[in-house]
């Protein structure tokens, strides 16, 4: 009896203090007022993917103090703030909702989020920047003149890897008769190549199948014993996220598949995925859509000027890793964007002139000198028509304690990604109609 | 022909000895379900948490004295989630004390990610990674040996079951509360050997599972596979366990290497489930489970 | 005193059979149909998009599984995949067959309802924990299936997005509006779940749930009652899918209905109380909401912690503290938040008297 009065007592005193700090909240100031940009961010630190999401908010915290060090973006001080919303749709909505009024962006980083945000954005009059992530076909900025790929997408990431094949096996032409397979999540981020490396395998004559894994995907014996022995794959190109791709290192180690026909997509590219299979992960090539490492001006400056103070937003160590970058690019990004609409229509800073901004992005590889992003990315520039996405991806490999680039870029075979582009946004629009 | 039936093979093989570690999970499910009718949400969470406690600690403590450190944990967290969460419970519906472990598997995600972080860790056993060849096919020498751990940690419970008072203690128990109690085995003390045993065999499986896909959040999502395990061998029989491990296992790969390029591939999750339908339908109780009997 | 029983007399029988026939419940749900019809225009698009709308559609979900689990005893963690069926079969009825969203949502409901009654034969073989089980492989399967059929998935994103959403001439593209949907379609439904627990079909249910085979031997068909609770719940969950495509998300993503949701929509119904509607819809609130609080309160304490690197440690104190709530609750009263509520209508039905 004391017991259940001890439970219903916290039960009720923990309520009671929850509310208390609910109501002790007073009204969020607007976007840019007062010389200050708010940027709220939903992001996830607990859960599956916890490692992408700490790494993306680290980042664009850091390009934002670094920003604030020098006198801020354009004048203005950039105040973010987080909403965990632990990679859960509709916690995700509700950050989004609850954060809105002072957005002038938004980073869903997850899929199930970024469907879920479309209409709203467009409503709300936010744009949504989903670089490497999200929909394919939002590149064309016709049907979805509020999303922003800006970098890459899933079909132009696709067909790079043919390129890079090719290149491995000596050109496009001895490309017919190699089997290709493709290892995924049987969820629609795992599918979505799909439809392009059919494309071209038909033009190249390579053969093509995947193999799907039921979501987690982390028991994948079946696959590569039908990967390394049946199909016997030439190469084998990994599309899976979280702890699904970390499994093919032991597994294909348990069929003899060698690494070095193995490679990854960027989202199964950081070392939080390698690290785990130690010495396995070795020679372990992936591609990225961002420079990895401290070598970049921008990097050793936040070195220098964040951390020197101990201020920094995410463990020391993980500068300069994989998704931190990330982060640091799509802040960079963003106040790109920001900086485009304060010249263009001065304060305040809107939604609207924000994606004016992205529509205008244009970084030559002068102003990522300026900005200290040069390596990070390739020289991008956007128009209202074309959201970026279309573009050349990095490669990267795993020497069992860095990540080190692969000179060279490789391009998408860009006709093919822009017919499938066009395909699948004449069918959302054709649903939407 | 011959290329199907190695294929076959070799499929055969690579799913029994993963077969072997479903089984691993699903003893901590039975072990608890046979002593107290509560099906423990919270064993993925629990083996989770017992691999990042090992790997956090391993670097500062080596291993005999790591694996002592997890082993006292994980019996003071088993002794804890009984007081708290399940003896205030006792004598209510099974699905309040279900629900409840639901609790417990939130609370410990986030009391694991709290205090070790969410970075996922590498767990070395120390076995060369090389395959044995044998017959045309190869084996994995980790997997040869979970399945040896495995038979020493069942022969081990099977011992503790048959000849120790305190494991004819847990099967009084399983048999009919009440009657346990009328000769005077104290309950809670059962209650809290079972679910201490669990979290034993969670550790096991926290590092046969962390060292084959890395110690990561994903190793709580693992205790899900083992649900077909226990339909197939029934919730409260540890040797059906093992055989229900070793069936889903077979049968998740055979189905996905000979019937998945027919579909579309991606049923090795799907056919372990139709199979154990297929075996509730003869068996409504699994091949091993205890029958309720129930009075009208 | 508060809450009286006595001095009501019931002089018809329409009066004896009326849904609410204390006063007092009369005054309670009209103030709260008042409430939730008159204030969220006040409230604003947060509370509407945020909070409202996802708590209309997953009491919906959980009512039907209180219906299948609560009253009939039928162990089900396949909820998720018949939202998934009813998400689908709303938006291709409306979206690609131009059907009108009340026949599109009535369609969605009875297409989940078939699938419902597929998964729901192996109830009459399996009970109890296998037969949560064995609703898995219908979860897995329709999942499976959605996915794989370029038909119903709609290409590779398996993701069909709807068309601007109207009611005759009505567009509804606000909050608002949406909101109002789904309060209509939610508020037809709990009263038509009212009824059906009150008719022959539920006490049928809970007799099989007491135990079947004794109700089987006094002459209630098994294979009829134990065959309609999953028709029932599937129905709801579909129309409660379809909801989550025109009033919530815009759009219907296989991956929203997955076991995760299951589970969840399974602890709504314990924790909101088996056997009860009113249990659903505290059930879907505790569920939906609590983490939001938990979230918000423990940021803005932690917000006294330095930087973003701290921000991981209140992070995953979120998840500690809603797992230690859900057990809190529980040990405060196992029956369920239900249970709870009627304890203190108990209490208020003598205060200010002890007895």
């Amino acid at each position: 009896m004391r017991m259940r009065r001890l439970w219903s007592g916290s039960a009720a005193a923990s309520l009671a203090a929850i509310l208390a700090l609910l109501v002790a909240s007073g009204p969020a100031p607007g976007a840019s007022s007062g010389g200050v940009l708010t940027v709220p961010q939903p992001i996830y630190r607990t859960g599956a993917y916890a490692a992408g999401g700490s790494g993306f908010a680290g980042g664009r915290e850091d390009y934002f103090a670094l920003l604030n060090a020098r006198g801020g973006l354009d004048g203005l001080k950039v105040q973010w703030s987080e909403c965990e919303d632990a990679y859960d749709t509709a916690r995700g909505v509700e950050c989004y909702e609850r954060t809105k009024k002072d957005m002038v962006v938004v980073w869903p980083s997850s899929t199930g989020i970024t469907y879920a945000l479309v209409d709203r954005s467009i409503a709300d009059k936010i744009p949504m920047v989903t670089i490497g992530y999200g929909r394919s076909d939002a590149t064309d900025g016709k049907t979805f003149p509020w999303i922003f790929p800006v970098l890459g997408n899933y079909w132009s990431q696709a067909s790079s890897f043919i390129r890079y094949i090719a290149a491995s096996v000596g050109g496009e032409g001895s490309l017919k008769g190699k089997r290709i397979a493709l290892l995924h999540l049987d969820i629609p981020y795992g599918r979505e190549p799909i439809p392009m490396f059919q494309d071209l395998a038909a033009k190249f004559g390579f053969e093509f199948r995947n193999f799907p894994l039921p979501a987690p995907g982390l028991e994948q014996s079946a696959a590569w014993v039908d990967m390394a022995r049946r199909f016997r794959a030439d190469y084998v190109i990994q599309w899976n996220f979280g702890q699904s791709c970390t499994v093919p290192f032991t597994a294909m180690h348990q069929v003899a598949f060698p690494i070095d026909k193995f490679m990854g997509v960027w989202w199964c590219g950081s070392e939080e995925d390698v690290r785990p299979a130690a010495d396995l992960s070795k020679n372990y090539v992936t591609s990225n859509f961002t420079g990895v490492g401290r070598n970049f001006p921008v990097i050793q400056q936040i070195l220098a000027t964040v951390y020197k103070n101990g201020k920094g937003n995410i463990d020391e160590a993980r500068v300069g890793t994989v998704y931190y970058n990330r982060g640091v690019i799509e802040a960079a990004v963003f106040s790109e964007a920001v900086h485009n609409a304060i010249k263009q229509f001065g304060l305040p800073v809107t939604g609207d002139k924000v994606r004016w901004g992205l529509e205008h992005l244009n970084f030559t590889e002068a102003r990522l000198h300026e900005l200290g992003l040069t390596g990070m990315i390739p020289p991008v520039t956007l128009t209202p028509d074309d959201h970026g996405g279309v573009s050349s991806a990095y490669f990267q490999r795993w020497d069992g304690q860095k990540w080190v680039r692969i000179p060279g870029l490789w391009q998408p075979y860009a006709d093919l990604v822009r017919a499938q582009i066009a395909k699948s946004a004449a069918e959302y629009r054709n649903q939407k109609r | 022909m011959s290329a199907d039936l190695s294929f076959g093979l070799e499929l055969l093989v690579s799913g029994l000895l993963v077969g072997v570690l479903y089984a691993m999970v699903a003893l901590g499910f039975v072990l608890i379900y046979k002593a107290s009718d509560v099906f423990n949400f919270a064993q993925g969470a629990m083996t989770f948490f017992a691999a990042l406690a090992l790997v956090s600690v391993l670097p500062r403590l080596g291993w005999p004295l790591a694996l002592l450190f997890v082993v006292a944990l994980m019996t003071a967290l088993a002794v804890a989630v009984e007081r708290l969460a399940l003896r205030p419970l006792a004598g209510r519906p099974p699905l309040a004390l279900a629900m409840s472990t639901l609790g417990v598997t939130f609370a410990l995600g986030g009391l694991a990610q709290a205090l070790w972080g969410t970075e996922p860790h590498r767990l070395s056993l120390g076995i060369s990674a090389e395959p044995i060849q044998a017959a045309g096919i190869l084996i994995n020498r980790v997997d040869l040996f979970a399945a040896g751990a495995v038979a020493v940690i069942v022969a081990a419970l099977i011992w503790f079951f048959q000849r120790t008072k305190l494991g004819l203690g847990l099967r009084a128990v399983a048999d009919d509360h009440e009657a346990a109690m009328s000769v005077g085995i104290d309950l809670r003390r059962v209650w809290v050997v079972a679910w201490t045993l669990s979290g034993l065999v969670a550790i096991a499986a926290g590092i046969l599972w962390g060292n084959r896909i890395g110690v990561g959040f994903a190793v709580s999502l693992i205790a899900f596979k083992a649900l077909p395990v226990l339909i197939i061998g029934g919730i409260d029989s540890i040797p059906g366990a093992i055989v229900g491990g070793l069936i889903v296992g077979a049968t998740e790969n055979l189905a996905e290497g000979f019937i998945g390029p027919l579909v579309g591939g991606g049923v090795q999750e799907i056919f372990p489930y139709l199979v154990a339908l297929v075996f509730l339908m003869v068996r409504p109780y699994g091949l091993f489970g205890r029958p309720v009997i129930e009075r009208v | 005193m508060l809450y009286r029983e006595c001095g009501v007399y019931r002089t018809s029988y329409a009066q004896d059979a009326a849904l609410f026939p204390l006063p007092a419940d009369r005054l309670g749900t009209a103030a709260l149909v008042l409430a939730a019809v008159l204030l969220p225009p006040v409230l604003g698009t947060y509370w509407l998009r945020g909070i409202l709308i996802p708590f209309l559609v997953f009491s919906l979900a959980a009512l039907g599984l209180n219906f299948l689990t609560g009253y009939a005893g039928l162990l089900s963690l396949g909820q998720a995949a018949f939202m998934a069926v009813g998400a689908y079969a709303g938006v291709i009825l409306y979206g690609r067959y131009g059907v009108p969203l009340p026949l599109a949502l009535l369609g969605a409901g009875l297409i989940a309802a078939a699938v419902g009654a597929a998964a729901g034969t192996p109830s009459l073989r399996i009970k109890g924990f296998y037969l949560a089980v064995a609703t898995l492989a219908s979860q897995f399967l329709i999942t499976w299936t959605i996915q794989h059929v370029p038909w119903i998935s709609g290409g590779v994103f398996a993701t069909i997005n709807t068309p601007t959403v109207r009611v005759g001439g009505l567009v509804l593209d606000t909050a608002l509006r949406q909101y109002y949907l789904a309060l209509a379609v939610v508020a037809l439904l709990t009263v038509f779940g009212m009824n059906l627990t009150r008719s022959r079909i539920g006490r049928a249910w809970m007799a099989i749930r007491d135990r079947d085979i004794a109700a089987e031997i006094i002459g209630i068909r098994l294979l009829k009652y134990k065959v309609l609770a999953f028709v029932v719940a599937a129905f709801y969950a579909g129309v409660a899918g379809a909801l989550v495509v025109f009033c919530w998300y815009g759009s219907a993503n296989i991956e929203e209905f997955d076991l995760v949701n299951s589970v969840r929509i399974l602890g709504m119904v314990i924790i909101g109380g088996m056997g009860s509607i009113v249990g659903s819809f505290l059930g879907a609130g505790f569920v939906t909401l609590l983490p939001i609080l938990v979230s918000v309160g423990v940021h803005k304490a932690g917000a006294l912690a330095a930087g973003g690197a701290a921000n991981g440690l209140v992070s995953s104190l979120e998840d500690l503290i809603f797992g230690t709530m859900i057990v809190l609750f529980l040990v405060l009263e196992p029956l369920g938040l239900a249970r709870l509520w009627k304890t203190i209508k108990d209490y208020l039905r003598l205060w200010p008297f002890a007895y």
